[in-house]
């Protein structure tokens, strides 16, 4: 396979899942624009999206004074934005559109549906009523495009690097999300505990990261604690957002590229390693270690772990 | 305005009565009901759109991707008609590659007086670097699109003879697949010969004339100019059909001589390029050195023959609109016969009888530019305004040399779907030639159509449409 081939399944899924992952943020943000407590109007949940999503300084320079609509035009229509939903749509099908051989029907159609009827859609329709309905369906593109990925991509290495694309972006967006508003998930908040800002706010990340109901399946007792969330959203494998299922992932599909190629590359070394460590980590290590620095140094090491792997296989 | 000139009609004849090989089309025309046609239009454009067939228009502000619009209605032509044509044009494509093979060597034409040596040594599209240089089975256009038009019963005339990177096949095979999934009844009725094979048979001619041919395993690549180049989904498509690589210019490298791509393992080497990019963007080093799309030290390795390029760099002077004109005499020459199509004459306007002719005669002929294509920098007389002649009369009085001029050809009109129903539009035709052990030729071709009533530009970037083209099986 062309190294160019297997960057751009990469960053195909890295972009869609993107897409979807800044459209979840401003679900969240409108959501809980309009719970009571927020009546003060500060704005500051839009901050939050734009924070996680890594566009703050984007949105300062070029917008400014924070509004909702203003956030809103700039996480999902902007162009100058490089993670608004519609650059990312756009970059996932020009990916796909570049190894238009190399993928099936399906997911070319699904990529270039969602690509061609957003781009019929226009910013000035999607007033604040019409928001949820339409992030909705963004969401809704992206899993279809997981499907027709999962469902119709032969299982070689083309397959390898889109997964890893994929797994590396969600690891790094849960990780973002979770240090954006790290202090909320401290364990002194248990103690302070259930004012309704706190819950506001914990149900607030669990939703972002679709995993409100999950949790409540998860821990018996169903009730909002800080630990159980940070533990919930790090460590548990059977989150399908969570830091530990993203690293054992990109584990498994580095072994199975090993074995596609006959070779353990320096990348697949340290997908291991991470998985190894997470393994290893309880979440009383965690808040040990302190929660940001934890967060910090994961996406750092994630970061470096997609670094090599483009080094080793050529893409670029 | 102007009454609507005469023209072949290869539905119906004078009487208004279907001509044989639309006998059963005509049956099933009339058997539909009014908003039949419209409907399977519009299942058509959905199945286009979803696969993404398109292609970018430029002119505009900014590219932007577009259908070529398709009409249900088949062009059908007879298994005897279609047996004189795919004889013309196997003898014009083999003349053409003796040609080329003849002028970037002894150049027999030129000594023999039968061809100006300037018109060659001086023409751009001859490149020096190919002088004394044999491809691989004496094979330079192996990929050719020859435009005709018909403009009766049995004339037809060459327009054009596309040596160099002739584009479109992917519509003439995806127009095909959608016809047989909008109308099945309708194939059963019809004979209607296979196109389906493209894709093999060109993998078969460029294994033909891979640089070593005692190797059982050539490696083939689709060379494109990438993403945003206005035919890359055809790129993708050929890549696809064949089974081979689509690459850029970036992913290959050329290392001792040999040409590699970079792939996520050890670099492999390449056989045979299939390329979409013209000459000027091959190889920095040797032609245009700002290109970004070509690869550096690809013709040295080619000189050295141990890549084959195809169409093989060059092939350009072939379809040059000043060397058109003495495409007769070079089928002559080179194969001692007549010509079995027509050519339509030609005015030179860098010769100054011609130009005064030109001159005289604008509102009446069709001028081009001699190196232009896609139909932009064209001026059809008889349906351009007063104004617009004016204009063009400057500049081409201007730089005369730049321009050839052909009397306007009464081109045949294929039964078309329209807002009205349907009527007669004006066509060409696009046969696909393939050139290497053997001479292959697909039956069909791409029917290019002018939607517009009166119009004769078929030309997508110009309004045209696209129709699949039916050669019935005795």
């Amino acid at each position: 396979m062309l190294g160019r081939t297997a960057a751009s399944l990469f960053w195909m899924s890295r972009f869609q899942e993107r897409a979807q992952n800044s459209a979840k943020l401003l679900e969240v943000a409108y959501r809980t624009d309009m719970m009571p407590s927020n009546r003060s109007k500060d704005a500051g949940d839009w901050r939050f999206a734009l924070i996680a999503s890594g566009s703050e300084f984007g949105y300062s320079e070029k917008i400014g004074e924070l509004t909702p609509r203003g956030v809103i035009n700039y996480m999902v229509f902007d162009r100058d934005n490089p993670s608004s939903v519609r650059v990312c749509l756009e970059n996932a099908r020009n990916n796909g559109r570049a190894v238009r051989t190399g993928i099936t029907a399906e997911l070319w159609e699904s990529l270039n549906t969602t690509y061609l009827e957003f781009s019929d859609v226009n910013p000035l329709s999607i007033t604040q009523d019409k928001l949820p309905e339409f992030l909705s369906w963004i969401s809704q593109r992206s899993h279809l495009f997981r499907g027709a990925l999962l469902n119709t991509l032969l299982r070689d290495d083309g397959y390898y690097f889109s997964q890893l694309g994929n797994f590396v972006e969600r690891a790094d967006n849960t990780a973002r999300i979770l240090d954006t508003q790290y202090w909320v998930l401290l364990p002194d908040n248990d103690v302070i505990g259930d004012g309704s800002l706190e819950r506001q706010q914990w149900s607030g990340i669990l939703r972002a990261l679709s995993g409100l109901r999950s949790y409540r399946f998860a821990y018996p007792d169903a009730k909002l604690k800080a630990t159980n969330i940070a533990e919930f959203l790090i460590l548990r494998k059977e989150m399908p957002r969570s830091l530990a299922y993203c690293c054992d992932w990109i584990d498994d599909t580095a072994d199975d590229l090993a074995q596609f190629y006959g070779e353990r590359l320096p990348s697949l070394d340290m997908a291991a390693a991470n998985w190894t460590a997470m393994r290893a980590t309880t979440i009383e290590d965690v808040y040990r270690r302190g929660l940001h620095d934890f967060l910090l140094d994961f996406i750092s090491k994630n970061n470096s772990f997609a670094m090599q792997l483009s080094e080793d296989y050529n893409f670029a | 305005m102007s009454e609507e000139r005469s023209f072949f009609n290869e539905m119906l004849d004078e009487e208004g009565n279907p001509r044989a090989p639309y006998a059963m089309m005509a049956d099933w025309l009339d058997s539909k009901p009014p908003n039949y046609l419209k409907r399977k239009s519009r299942e058509a454009e959905t199945i286009f759109r979803r696969l993404g067939i398109t292609f970018a228009v430029y002119g505009a502000q900014k590219a932007t991707e577009r259908l070529i619009p398709f009409d249900p209605i088949p062009r059908v032509i007879s298994a005897a008609e279609w047996r004189r044509l795919s004889a013309g044009i196997d003898q014009r494509v083999r003349a053409l590659n003796a040609f080329l093979h003849d002028i970037y060597h002894r150049q027999e034409i030129i000594r023999a007086g039968r061809i100006p040596a300037e018109l060659i040594l001086q023409n751009e599209a001859f490149l020096p670097e190919m002088v004394g240089f044999t491809p691989a089975r004496k094979v330079y256009a192996h990929i050719i699109g020859t435009d005709l038009v018909r403009v009766s019963e049995d004339e037809f005339y060459v327009l054009e003879d596309n040596t160099r990177t002739p584009s479109g096949v992917s519509y003439m095979l995806e127009n095909r697949e959608t016809m047989m999934r909008l109308f099945p009844d309708l194939f059963q009725r019809h004979r209607v010969a296979d196109v389906e094979q493209y894709p093999e048979h060109l993998r078969a001619t460029l294994e033909s004339v891979g640089p070593d041919q005692s190797k059982s395993d050539q490696t083939i690549v689709v060379l494109t100019p990438g993403i945003y180049n206005s035919a890359y989904f055809e790129h993708a498509f050929l890549a696809d059909s064949m089974g081979v690589e689509l690459v850029e210019g970036r992913d290959l490298f050329v290392d001792n001589g040999r040409v590699y791509m970079r792939t996520t393992r050890a670099p492999r080497p390449v056989d045979v390029i299939y390329r979409r990019i013209d000459d000027a963007f091959l190889d920095p080093l040797t032609f245009n050195p700002d290109s970004f799309l070509g690869v550096p030290g690809l013709f040295d390795a080619y000189r050295a023959g141990n890549v084959t390029i195809c169409n093989a760099p060059g092939t350009g002077i072939a379809d040059d609109k000043a060397i058109y004109a003495y495409v007769p005499e070079i089928i002559e020459f080179y194969t001692g016969q007549k010509p079995i199509l027509n050519n339509v004459p030609t005015w030179h306007c860098s010769r100054s009888d011609d130009l005064a002719y030109v001159l005289d005669n604008l509102q009446d002929i069709v001028v081009k530019e001699v190196h232009g294509s896609g139909g932009y920098g064209m001026l059809i007389g008889p349906t351009a305004s007063k104004r617009e002649i004016s204009e063009f009369r400057k500049i081409l009085i201007s730089n005369p040399s730049n321009y050839i001029a052909q009397p306007t050809l009464a081109l045949s009109a294929c039964p078309t779907h329209v807002s009205s129903g349907v009527a007669p539009r004006h066509v060409d035709l696009r046969p696909y030639v393939l050139i290497g052990d053997q001479v292959r030729i697909t039956p069909g071709g791409l029917t290019r159509v002018a939607l517009k009533k009166g119009s004769l530009v078929v030309n997508s970037s110009q309004g045209g449409g696209t129709k699949d083209t039916w050669v019935l099986e005795d």
